[in-house]
């Protein structure tokens, strides 16, 4: 144990600063050459003991868990997992499903309309916010307390303004302007629209955050420059900020993106996906048939195309911000 | 006038107190920054304010007035109802049995998440070995990877350990998933810390364990806060995991507060409804108002570098 902790601390020491530790590295080999050679694998043994928990769930569930769903996404399993071959039937079933064509519209339209919003929304507060205003703390404390509340706490209390009765329709009505119409919860067609303002009120303070701590990190010579060179406010913002702020905005791209995918808890507790069907998302259609409908297989293929999703927005990420790091 | 206003205050701020004029408070830019903010803070305490006045409303006095107005008469009863008497199902114990469930599941899940995920950062930080770097790039992809497609296959692998129903089961979900995040932030700020620090006591004899209690622990516990932070608020605010492996005696209160709220018997009560709804998210509120700057630097944390 001792002569094989010896011959890591030498490793690692040799290792980040190769021209400095010689001697080091060479002390390191009497060590091994002393030792007997199969000793390498006990090296460092207690931290190799201490991330078992870590490589148990790097192997079994993310990659074992993930590839078991894919691979019996291709068998007929209904109430139990059955490896009983069908081929692509469960995708055929599946993009032939009215469900899921609905799923995948009201996804895409949550997606691209809260992406947009979220991102406008979070700039502009922690642009208004980095104007070095009073009660900065104030306001950053009211824009994001939402995010500190859960899904199904959010989707009820909306679910509960939107009330066609006693909600804010209501309200107006009393007030007198009769013919106010405002029940999105109620409307197949502006369903998607009521989750969407209860989505943004819990999210946009992340982003909010994320843009501000990008704001702060610009260097004040660039505003002057700007003040220098006569430049309006909202062409600094629009022309020489937003394009510093790059990353950032791919950072919160990427938040986003991977929370709108995962949107389920909230279409439950709003409307838990009515009127009707008008307004399920994958992640629901996922479960209910995994744990309702007893219908695995058509589980295992939506949450197989859910993954395929999510490969085609990280790739393109992944490549620009990894690939571009090794050029630059 | 967009490009002046903004030139003087900067100005201002910069040359010390003497210079900005007294009028400059009711500018023009002031009226129109401080309305927009004002105006969207309606927008996002609206609801917190609509659910706190519909609480203490009576039954009647909410079917004849409106969501908006201040209640009349301030009953409590609502909350009483909510904590003690609603009905989920056939069970009428109110949401206390789930507050009870979400503390048994929270504590365990905390402390083991946290616990596993910080000796993982350490271990990477300061005890690389061969494929260390893979098996932790596994898990930040793993991070990503939406949730329903590991579902069943831990359904399985807990029916096979025994625990499928069980708090414990839960428990062992919420590390699972907490751990990418939290092995990220360990790992980050292990990484950070002065290397010399490790060399002195690697040279004084300490092992793995030594260094870990001795020297990382007790430097490391700024993290910790921010750590457990992100854990309590998550794991209290989940819904998915626990309507999934747990069973109606062990639902966690996000899920028994949506199934009170959205049970289709019996005469809605939506006073009693938006009690329940306060008291399930009462716990991540007061950890956000007493946490603060704690708070926004743990989802900083999370996200910036995620």
């Amino acid at each position: 144990m001792w002569t094989s902790s010896h011959g890591q601390i030498d490793r690692r020491i040799a290792t980040p600063e190769p021209g400095l530790s010689g001697l080091h590295l060479i002390c390191g080999e009497m060590d091994m050459n002393a030792a007997k050679r199969p000793n390498r694998w006990f090296r460092n043994l207690s931290a190799k003991v201490a991330s078992i928990p870590m490589i148990l769930t790097a192997l079994v569930v993310f990659v074992g868990g993930t590839a078991w769903t894919v691979f019996y996404s291709f068998t007929g399993s209904r109430l139990l997992p059955k490896v009983k071959f069908v081929g692509f039937d469960q995708y055929e079933r599946l993009w032939s499903t009215r469900r899921w064509m609905i799923s995948i519209e009201n996804l895409a339209v949550y997606g691209i309309c809260s992406l947009i919003l979220t991102m406008v929304l979070g700039f502009t507060l922690a642009a208004l916010l980095d104007r070095k205003i009073r009660f900065e703390n104030t306001f950053r404390t009211i824009f994001l307390y939402p995010f500190a509340l859960s899904f199904v706490v959010t989707g009820l209390a909306w679910q509960w303004i939107l009330n066609p009765d006693f909600g804010l329709q209501g309200v107006v009505r009393r007030w007198g302007w009769e013919s106010f119409n405002f029940d999105p919860l109620n409307n197949p067609d502006l369903v998607i629209y009521g989750l969407l303002i209860a989505g943004m009120w819990q999210g946009t303070g992340l982003v909010m955050v994320i843009m501000l701590a990008g704001l702060r990190g610009i260097d004040e010579d660039i505003w002057k420059a700007t003040r220098v060179d006569g430049i309006g406010l909202v062409k600094t913002y629009v022309q020489v900020i937003v394009p510093m702020m790059r990353p950032v905005f791919v950072t919160a791209l990427v938040i986003i993106s991977s929370g709108i995918i995962k949107l389920y808890d909230l279409v439950v507790a709003q409307t838990n996906g009515g009127p009707g069907i008008s307004s399920e998302v994958p992640a629901k259609y996922v479960i209910d048939y995994m744990f309702k409908a007893q219908n695995l297989g058509q589980g295992f293929a939506a949450s197989t195309m859910m993954l395929v999703s999510v490969i085609i927005i990280l790739v393109p990420w992944a490549y620009l911000e990894f690939g571009g790091k090794k050029h630059g | 006038m967009a490009d002046v206003s903004p030139s003087t205050i900067d100005a201002a701020s910069m040359a010390g107190p003497r210079g900005t004029k007294p009028k400059n408070r009711l500018s023009r830019r002031n009226i129109f920054l401080y309305g927009t903010l004002i105006l969207i803070s309606v927008y996002y305490l609206l609801p917190l304010y609509v659910m706190v006045v519909t609480s203490l409303k009576g039954m009647p006095e909410i079917r004849m007035g409106n969501i908006f107005s201040p209640p009349v008469e301030v009953t409590f009863e609502p909350w009483v109802k909510a904590w003690s008497e609603a009905c989920t199902g056939l069970n009428c114990d109110g949401l206390s049995r789930g507050f009870g469930n979400s503390v048994r599941i929270l504590i365990p899940s905390v402390a083991l998440s946290i616990t596993i995920a910080s000796i993982n950062g350490y271990a990477l930080a300061n005890w690389r070995f061969k494929g260390s770097e893979v098996f932790f790039t596994i898990l930040i992809i793993g991070a990503f990877v939406p949730y329903q497609t590991m579902l069943y296959p831990i359904v399985i692998l807990l029916r096979e350990i025994g625990l499928m129903g069980s708090v414990w089961g839960l428990v062992l979900v919420h590390s699972v998933f907490g751990m990418p995040i939290l092995t990220l932030l360990f790992r980050n700020y292990f990484t950070a810390m002065p290397e010399e620090l490790f060399k002195a006591a690697r040279v004084d004899g300490a092992g793995f364990w030594g260094i870990y209690f001795r020297i990382m622990l007790p430097m490391s516990v700024p993290i910790f806060v921010v750590a457990m932070i992100l854990q309590v608020t998550g794991i209290w605010n989940d819904f998915l995991f626990g309507v999934i492996y747990t069973k109606p005696a062990t639902y966690p209160m996000t899920v028994q507060l949506n199934n009170i709220v959205n049970s289709v018997q019996g005469v809605k009560e939506y006073n009693v409804n938006m009690a329940a709804t306060l008291l399930t998210g009462l716990v991540p509120l007061v950890i956000y108002f007493i946490s603060g700057k704690l708070f926004v630097r743990g989802i900083a944390a999370g996200a910036v570098k995620g």
